[in-house]
């Protein structure tokens, strides 16, 4: 027991000293999709101040400024701007099939996909929405700190082979991003999708792939095994199986595909080899989408 | 070498082969250990089957290196063993008996012949025979016993010197035991008398097989000189064909260690059964030989002992009078310069001046009176072994030499006078000589008839007289008087050395004499009556292989029998020792023949050497575990796992051939170039601090303090030098300079011990804090805190500020201060001595000590000399024309600083010029 706080404390700065790159990273990658503040220009809900008008009839007491109305006989209310924030919740699977390179100088698929929710983070940060990740512990909010509060929670690592979507704490008519390699069972996947799309919720769907599960690279008698050592398959002749084997993927994508056009979601692919960049447009375009009509 | 060469110890193991193809089947039908991936994509391949149960094979080469593999370990297991013995040849039961001719002929294969005999002898016990051992040198009567037994006695089985007496294979026949023996001979391949009658008795007894040596015998005779060249001559037995062998010459060098003096080339011709060769040899080397050897022959046959054969003498003559110029044949030494010219080296001169050579003889020819230092010399020379050989003449007879009592260096008193016989004026015929008496050294030489002797001086009869003559006249005058000194001998000739007094001179008997008193060489053998009743005692012997021992205790041996008597265990070939001589006694003698051993048809001779019995089976089974590690890195390539392995491999390979780097050989020669630019010329050296800014801008102040000094005075020295103060040797340098850094690491133990010995012997340091605030070099600055630590392990007297007289101000340029980059801040060196004082009508005080070892200050002189390669200053120093006027300064400040360093205090001792120049025009 002596020795837990110390090791605790030991790897808890060992993950912050990787959340910084992670975070530098994500800014970089961030930094190359300009946009613009939408506020909505009128008085609402929202953080922001947005003007002082005087008490009417009707005006609840507790919204009087005091701190205003002191400065003066009359009694002022503070309005805020009203803000039609988006608030977007992060999902990325932290599952151990995610960590897979194929090669050395590929990052692995984990890597990828926190790169590109944070970097999506930040642009919706920057553009005045809230993030914050799937489940109850970050509900939507904005700011520096919140983006930090992400980068922290995305570092967190799963032993399982394959881990289902967490759809709780949904905020009603928000915006899901799922990041993973859906190669797992997909009827959690289904469920998840199902019921957010009962609430109103729609999203994205991004799979990240590395490119040896497009291309199944392999011959010979091989052993395969999960990435977690839960599942193994052996065969005697690994090239027979490719052809069978691109064909389950490329239904397994077919049916996500069509899960997310079901549901009003959006679905899209993504490969390590290829460059963030190109997916973080694509997804922020897509997570974007049809948001003023919410 | 037939496939019947190779045997198996256990051949029913190579059945198993007949398993190889089964193995195949059974491999190819095993797939290759399946490789073991991650992949993510698993869920996606389960519940997929394989369409072809056939898995992929293993490749052909895989399944030949495991077969072979599989193959080598059978075979090997079986135990092949190449030239086996035949277990069914020759199994009689009858004892063995090995008839050994264990010569000197025979050790020229002796490791190959003993490895002959132990074969059979351990074939013999493998069959529990009994076996005898019977060798010619010594025969014995055989005794069998059992083969194993014998076979331990080989080692220590070494062939004699002496080889067989000829009357050996007649003995050995008469000792032979009735009943069935097998016989093998191994004969040494000379021919010997009573070979047949062994042969037949050994034959009547059983069958009998010969070995014998393929290599011919070689041999050495003595060397004889002709015309002052070596003559060797070698002689061979057994081949016809042409053959050439090296003799080489071995003796000791001036150092007296030995080597080899020189090589001669020999050839056999085609049938020839000599080769004889001459070698040309200054005498000086030749006298160094101490024995002639066939190269790589390795037998005592073909070792040639010299002895003093080879020897030139040096003979020193020493005349009592040469000024007869013109009169040659009247010269005293002109007939002895006849006698001695071809057989020795004679020396001529000053005889103090000749003594030290150490010659072997000195003839004094009508000398009479020797100064005090000539006659201790010659004692001296004569009691460590010398020969003095007087001759009496005109000046002899007229002196008082041993004339009332006997001289040390006479060996009878003479009569004054001396007496003319057969001339003009006297009575009487001329006198010859008398036969020469037993006991004297000429014993045994013709007398010619025409010796007479017209003069002569006369011994006074002491009772001495009688055992000294050596020679005497018919009249029993003696003529020749001889007398032993310590280990040498004098001996007086009553008559002169030329023919004035007598024909001696002209005789050849006069040759002889001198020949015998060993003035002249010894080249001719001892003849048998010189030796007879003498006894030589044994130096050095020879063993059976031609190596040279000392003899130590071994019994002297007749002189009658030294030369001629076979040799044998009482009379080993070597070098005796006699009277005056050292005679060798070779192995071979000048009229030795060798001949090859002739067997009859019916005899089957085989050779020694017979192919060892090989196992292979460790090769094999090595191969089988290669051939493995083949298919382990195959497989390995296969699954693809080389590579990580690989990877892994080349790290390791990599950090033990780092860690095997040889630093300390490269860093070695690197000191030993470095030492020799430093001392090549004068260099500026400064301190190594780690600070890569500093130390470059201390090594271009030194260039420009350097290129300042070449210009303007007579210093020029070479490029600068950084100097490591942990590994460089500092002794090269001058003067060190040292600006001190904050984070200049505290040096070892080592080095400051270095650094004070360098202080201590001479060197300066010039510290140079770089800030301009060393007044106190306290702790006033941070720099001068370092300089605290650095400088107090070192070995530094008390210092104070420059005074105002210190040499330094004026070594040359007349400076007041001392600026660099920064003005004027105290320099601090070796404080004078308490006593030191000012002499009145003087400038200055007399500070005549050392150079200060440290020189300490703070203005960053090295920037302010600081020059680029081109020679423009690199750091600015000041404004203006001031700033020049600065730097300037700072120059000479340098120029002194090196001058004072390379002068010392010359220009302190200046101050006595006046006082010396008033003294000089007194």
């Amino acid at each position: 027991m002596a020795d837990a706080a110390p090791s605790l404390r030991a790897r808890a700065e060992a993950e912050t000293a990787r959340l910084p790159p992670l975070l530098a990273r994500a800014e970089r990658l961030a930094r190359t999709v300009m946009m613009g503040e939408h506020g909505r220009r009128r008085a609402g809900t929202g953080d922001d101040f947005w003007q002082y008008r005087p008490v009417q009839p009707g005006d609840s007491r507790r919204d009087i400024d005091w701190r205003r109305s002191a400065r003066s006989d009359a009694q002022f209310i503070r309005q805020r701007e009203w803000k039609l924030a988006q608030s977007v919740m992060i999902w990325v699977d932290p599952a151990a099939s995610m960590r897979f390179a194929s090669e050395k100088d590929l990052p692995d698929k984990a890597d990828r996909a926190r790169l590109l929710a944070l970097a999506v983070a930040l642009l919706l940060d920057r553009g005045g929405e809230r993030v914050g990740m799937t489940g109850t512990a970050l509900p939507p909010r904005r700011g520096a700190a919140q983006i930090a509060r992400i980068a922290q929670a995305l570092s967190a690592e799963s032993g399982e082979d394959h881990a289902a979507p967490d759809m709780s704490g949904l905020v009603p008519h928000g915006r899901v991003l799922l990041v993973s390699d859906f190669l797992g069972d997909p009827a959690p996947v289904r469920a998840a999708l199902t019921a957010a799309a009962d609430r109103g919720v729609r999203g994205v769907l991004l799979q990240v792939l590395d490119p040896a599960e497009e291309a199944f690279p392999y011959h010979g008698r091989t052993i395969f095994e999960s990435m977690a050592g839960t599942l193994t398959h052996e065969t005697l002749k690994a090239a027979d199986l490719r052809e069978r084997y691109l064909a389950r993927l490329a239904a397994r994508k077919e049916a996500l595909s069509a899960l997310a056009a079901a549901t009003g979601w959006q679905y899209g692919c993504h490969h390590t080899d290829t460059g963030a960049q190109a997916a973080l447009l694509w997804l922020h375009s897509a997570i974007s989408e049809g948001r003023g009509g919410a | 070498m037939s496939l019947a060469a190779l045997g198996f110890t256990t051949p029913w193991l190579l059945w198993a082969l007949a398993a190889l193809p089964v193995l195949w089947i059974i491999l190819r039908a095993v797939p290759p250990a399946p490789m073991r991936r991650r992949f993510p994509g698993v869920v996606l391949l389960l519940g997929l089957r394989d369409g072809d149960s056939v898995s992929d094979r293993t490749p052909w080469w895989l399944l030949l290196l495991r077969i072979l593999a599989v193959a080598a370990a059978i075979v090997g297991l079986a135990g092949p063993v190449l030239n086996p013995r035949d277990a069914d040849k020759g199994a009689s039961s009858a004892p063995l008996l090995i008839v050994v001719e264990d010569s000197w002929a025979a050790a020229r294969d002796w490791p190959v012949l003993r490895a002959a005999m132990d074969g059979l002898l351990s074939e013999a016990a493998r069959d529990g025979r009994t076996a005898a051992l019977m060798r010619l040198s010594a025969p014995e009567r055989p005794v069998f016993r059992a083969a194993a037994d014998l076979r331990r006695h080989l080692p220590g089985l070494e062939p004699e010197p002496w080889g067989t007496r000829p009357e050996s294979h007649t003995e050995a026949a008469a000792m032979l035991p009735e009943g069935s023996i097998e016989t093998r001979w191994f004969s040494d391949g000379l021919d010997r008398v009573g070979r047949a009658d062994l042969l037949a008795a050994l034959e009547a007894r059983g069958p009998v097989v010969v070995h014998e040596s393929a290599q011919p015998v070689v041999a050495l005779t003595p060397p004889t000189l002709e015309e002052g060249m070596v003559v060797l001559r070698a002689l061979r037995a057994g081949t016809d064909s042409t053959r050439e062998i090296t003799v080489a010459a071995h003796g000791r060098d001036p150092a007296g260690a030995e080597r080899v003096l020189a090589r001669l080339p020999l050839t056999f011709a085609a049938g020839a059964k000599e080769a004889t060769g001459r070698l040309s040899l200054p005498p000086e080397l030749r006298a160094r030989i101490e024995r002639f050897e066939i190269e790589g022959a390795r037998h005592a046959g073909a070792v040639s002992l010299s002895g003093d054969g080879l020897r030139r003498r040096e003979v020193a003559l020493i005349a009592g009078r040469e000024d007869r110029e013109g009169l040659e044949l009247l010269s005293p030494l002109y007939y002895l310069r006849k006698a001695l010219a071809p057989n020795a080296d004679l020396l001529e001169g000053a005889l103090l001046d000749l003594l030290p050579a150490n010659p072997d003889a000195v003839v004094l020819a009508d000398v009479a009176t020797l100064s005090e230092a000539e006659q201790d010399a010659l004692g001296e020379w004569v009691e460590a072994g010398g020969v003095l050989v007087r001759f009496a003449g005109p000046r002899l007879a007229a002196s008082d030499v041993s004339r009332g009592e006997e001289a040390a260096l006479m060996p009878v008193r003479l009569r004054a006078g001396g007496r003319t016989v057969g001339g003009a004026m006297s009575w009487g015929a001329p006198k010859t000589l008398a036969p020469f008496p037993d006991g004297s050294p000429f014993r045994g030489l013709d007398i010619p008839e025409d010796v007479n002797v017209t003069a002569q001086v006369l011994a006074q009869p002491d009772p001495t007289l009688a055992e000294r003559v050596i020679a005497q006249l018919g009249d029993g005058t003696p003529l020749v008087t001889r007398k032993r000194l310590g280990a040498g001998q004098v001996v007086l000739f009553h008559v002169t050395a030329n023919a004035e007094w007598s024909s001696l001179p002209l005789s050849g008997l006069f040759v002889q004499m001198l020949d015998r008193l060993a003035v002249s060489s010894a080249q001719a053998a001892p003849a048998e009556a010189e030796l007879a009743g003498t006894i030589w005692q044994p130096v050095q012997v020879l063993d059976g292989f031609g190596r040279l021992d000392e003899a130590g205790t071994r019994p002297g041996v007749a002189g009658e029998h030294l030369l001629d008597a076979p040799l044998g265990p009482d009379l080993l070939p070597g070098i005796y020792e006699g009277p005056e001589r050292r005679v060798a006694r070779n192995v071979i003698g000048p009229e030795t023949q060798i001949a090859a051993a002739a067997w009859p048809a019916r005899v089957p001779v085989e050779g020694l050497a017979r192919a060892p019995e090989t196992p292979l089976g460790g090769w094999l089974l090595s191969a089988a575990l290669a051939l493995m590690l083949v298919d382990i890195l195959a497989a390995l390539a296969l699954s693809g796992r080389l590579w990580r392995v690989g990877e892994t491999a080349a790290v390791l390979l990599a950090l033990v051939l780092a860690g095997l780097s040889p630093d300390a050989a490269r860093a070695q020669a690197f000191d030993d170039t470095r030492a020799i630019e430093a001392t090549s010329e004068t260099v500026l050296a400064h301190v190594l601090t780690g600070d890569g800014q500093v130390d470059d801008a201390a090594r271009a102040g030194l260039r420009g303090l350097g290129r300042v000094l070449s210009f303007r005075t007579s210093v020029e020295p070479a490029a600068p030098i950084g100097v490591d103060l942990e590994r460089d040797d500092l002794a090269f340098y001058p003067m060190l300079y040292w600006p001190v850094t904050q984070g200049q690491p505290i040096p070892s133990d080592e080095a400051y011990a270095r650094l004070n010995d360098y202080l201590r012997n001479g060197g300066l340091i010039l510290f140079d804090t770089r800030d301009a605030d060393i007044a106190g070099f306290g702790a006033a600055s941070p720099n001068g805190a370092k300089l605290q630590r650095l400088a107090a392990p070192l070995d530094i007297p008390p210092l104070e500020p420059v005074p105002e007289d210190h040499v330094l101000t004026r070594t040359f340029y007349l400076l007041s201060d001392f600026p660099g980059r920064h003005m004027g801040r105290a320099v601090w060196v070796e404080a004078a001595p308490p006593d030191a004082e000012r002499v009145e009508g003087m400038p200055f005080r007399d500070l005549n000590d050392g150079v200060t070892p440290v020189v300490i200050g703070g203005n960053d002189w090295a920037a302010a000399w600081a020059v680029t390669e081109r020679g423009d200053p690199l750091f600015p120093v000041g404004r203006g024309y001031t700033g020049e006027r600065q730097r300037e300064m700072a120059y000479r400040f340098g120029v002194n600083l090196v001058m004072h360093v390379l002068t010392g205090n010359y220009k302190s001792d200046q101050v006595h010029v006046p006082a010396l120049l008033e003294r000089l025009g007194q």
